[in-house]
């Protein structure tokens, strides 16, 4: 096979072939190929029970693949125990040791590993530094904020040097500033060490922010890889487009020099368009001439206020759409959507009967 | 006028009357229990001792006198029979509340059918079998009949303590370099022993005051101290057999208030879990 091939000539420093993960008769991962390289941060991003959070579980050892190999470093770990793969992972609930103290979370990795106890001092010392939480050691850790327990998670995990940092959803337990602030702070430590990093997330936002690469996960299979502006522009899918925020999805005619009308409005092939609330304009004067944009006319259904602005549903005659605009206007106004040529994604058209892009599929 | 609406001070009467009965039923016993230790002479028609004084409790102290050897003997059963529980508890408590056990309520419902069977034919049973293979009148054979008891309470216990160490926590360590047994012994067994602690507790009272198989299957070869009291008692001594009740409630009521701080809402909230 030609991946295969290519993956042997120029391994990636994980690299996970062909992995399949079931659980009974349910496929949760299905034949998931992926490589990360050394010192990148990769996002493993999708919706609850996408499979995501398996991947992760398998490459840390707790979940025992039925096919497919995972390597770091060219070494086969498939089949280790947890303990002996040199992963740390962070939890989403943090899982420190309540019975201990953060110095002794944070040396529990090195007292595995033999380290003398000045070794280990100096070691959970730098972590503290590191983490800005100086002479935190002797506190338990039951008396910690939401944000100083990710951190002392945080270091238990570094103070090993693991080969691969594997992070399970660790801001979700976090208030909104918190999480904005740590975000920045794990993204700036994670390129200083350059620590090849796996991030598990449902929220497209950090997925953006913190990663060099972001691969979307849907029903147990990998639907696209590549950098944040990769993904969120030029989205290969219905279904990526959509988790990236092309929230707008409705069947338009395509004709053949390529300009759009909406459905039905002449002669043409027909296709699906996406684009996002806030990339299109509302116009309530006179019918824009139509030139290279999509311009869907119908009225104003509903107004909500979101701070910058309102946010409009306009129902048209393909459907309902939102649009973003900064002035406010009565319910029932008359008024088109224009979107850009550029703004608009177009898929093919949706079957009838797949409603449920994102609900499990059976095995193939 | 309903009794809903009665007058304030009628209903603090009422009430004061109520936790009085209340009171007596619960302490009355009590009381008399500490009369009858103290009393020197106390016969038929009079309400209150005619004599107080502590020669019962030298008769029970003095070094021939055979109740401190039977509290020896009740100790030393109650903390085999601890020892034997835990054995069994730990890892049965364990496998109960991670492994995904397909029968696993009916396994906990196993362990509490020695509580709901009547006790006496079981011991008679017990005392039969342990005579035809020479545990009659051991301590082996003692501490045998109490562990089926007290293997309830520490299963029961054991698995709820370890039910409510989260999975997570083991995985961190699994995760960081610890090999399975490492991680029950820094991690799991650590944070669940609390719940641990409570469940010997319980063992060693339940055991500390079990009568009735001790009566069928040790006597007369063991005396433990409710056997003593039982024998004081019947012989219409009823000094002796009130002291050793006292000596008795010693170790009940310590250890109670020390399992109140040990079991915790977590571990009480996993129970039959």
């Amino acid at each position: 096979m030609i991946a295969t091939d290519r993956l042997k000539a120029n391994p990636s420093y994980l690299s996970i072939e062909a992995l399949t993960v079931a659980y009974g008769a349910t496929r949760v991962l299905d034949r998931v190929s992926l490589g990360v390289e050394r010192g990148e941060m990769i996002a493993l991003l999708g919706s609850s029970g996408c499979g995501k959070t398996t991947l992760l579980r398998a490459i840390a050892g707790f979940v025992r693949p039925e096919s497919g190999t995972i390597r770091v470093g060219g070494k086969d770990i498939t089949h280790l125990p947890p303990e002996a793969r040199e992963t740390a992972m962070m939890f989403q609930s943090y899982a420190l040791w309540p019975h201990m103290n953060v110095a002794d979370n944070i040396a529990y990795g090195l007292r595995m590993r033999g380290w003398t106890k000045a070794a280990m001092a100096a070691r959970v010392a730098d972590m503290l530094k590191l983490l800005q939480l100086d002479g935190f050691g002797p506190r338990p850790v039951t008396q910690l904020s939401g944000g100083q327990r990710q951190r002392v998670a945080l270091g238990r995990a570094l103070a090993i040097d693991p080969h691969l940092l594997l992070l399970d959803e660790p801001m979700s337990n976090l208030d909104y500033k918190v999480r904005l602030e740590l975000r920045h702070e794990l993204r700036a430590l994670q390129q200083r060490i350059s620590i090849t990093a796996v991030y598990v997330t449902h929220d497209r936002e950090e997925a953006l922010t913190l990663s060099d690469r972001i691969a979307v996960i849907d029903a147990g299979r990998i639907v696209q890889v590549g950098a944040p502006e990769e993904i969120f522009h030029r989205p290969t899918s219905a279904f990526v487009a959509g988790f990236m925020g092309a929230d707008n999805a409705i069947d338009v005619t395509q004709r053949d020099d390529g300009t759009l009308l909406a459905a039905g409005g002449g002669p043409g092939a027909r296709v699906r368009a996406h684009f996002r609330s806030d990339s299109a304009r509302l116009e309530t004067g006179s019918t824009p001439s139509s030139g290279p944009d999509l311009v869907l006319s119908g009225t104003i259904e509903q107004a909500v206020y979101i701070g910058q602005g309102y946010r409009y549903r306009v129902r048209t005659p393909g459907g309902d759409v939102w649009v973003h605009a900064p002035d406010r206007v009565p319910e029932g106004t008359p008024a088109c959507v224009v979107v850009p040529r550029q703004a608009v994604l177009l898929f093919p058209p949706e079957p009838p009967d797949s409603a449920t892009t994102s609900a499990m599929r059976p095995a193939a | 006028m309903n009794a809903l609406t009665l007058p304030s001070p009628l209903r603090a009467l009422l009430r004061a009357v109520l936790l009085a009965l209340f009171a007596f039923a619960i302490f009355g016993p009590l009381l008399n229990l500490f009369l009858w230790a103290f009393a020197e002479r106390w016969y038929f028609p009079s309400k209150l001792p005619l004599e107080y004084g502590l020669t019962f409790w030298y008769r029970v102290f003095q070094p021939r006198g055979n109740a401190l050897a039977s509290l020896g003997t009740s100790v030393w059963i109650a903390v085999l029979t601890v020892f034997l529980s835990l054995a069994v508890a730990v890892p049965a408590g364990y496998a109960l509340a991670r492994l995904k056990l397909p029968w696993r309520s009916a396994i906990l419902l196993v362990f509490l059918l020695p509580q709901a069977v009547p006790n006496l034919p079981v011991y008679v049973n017990i005392a039969q079998v342990f005579y035809q293979i020479g545990l009659n009148g051991t301590i082996v054979g003692v501490v045998l009949v109490h562990a089926s008891h007290g293997l309830v309470l520490a299963v029961w216990i054991a698995s709820a303590a370890f039910a409510s160490v989260d999975v997570s926590l083991e995985e961190a360590a699994r995760n960081l370099g610890a090999s399975a047994w490492t991680c029950f012994r820094t991690v799991t067994l650590p944070i669940a022993a609390p719940g641990l602690i409570a469940s010997a507790i319980f063992v060693f009272l339940e055991s500390l005051d079990e009568f009735t198989g001790t009566y069928f299957v040790g006597v007369p070869d063991v005396t433990t101290l409710p056997l003593l009291m039982f024998n004081a008692s019947m012989g219409g001594n009823y000094q002796i057999a009130s002291i050793t009740a006292l000596l008795l409630l010693i170790p009940s009521i310590g250890f109670m208030l020390v399992v109140e701080r040990f079991l915790k809402a977590d571990v009480l909230a996993m129970v039959g879990r």
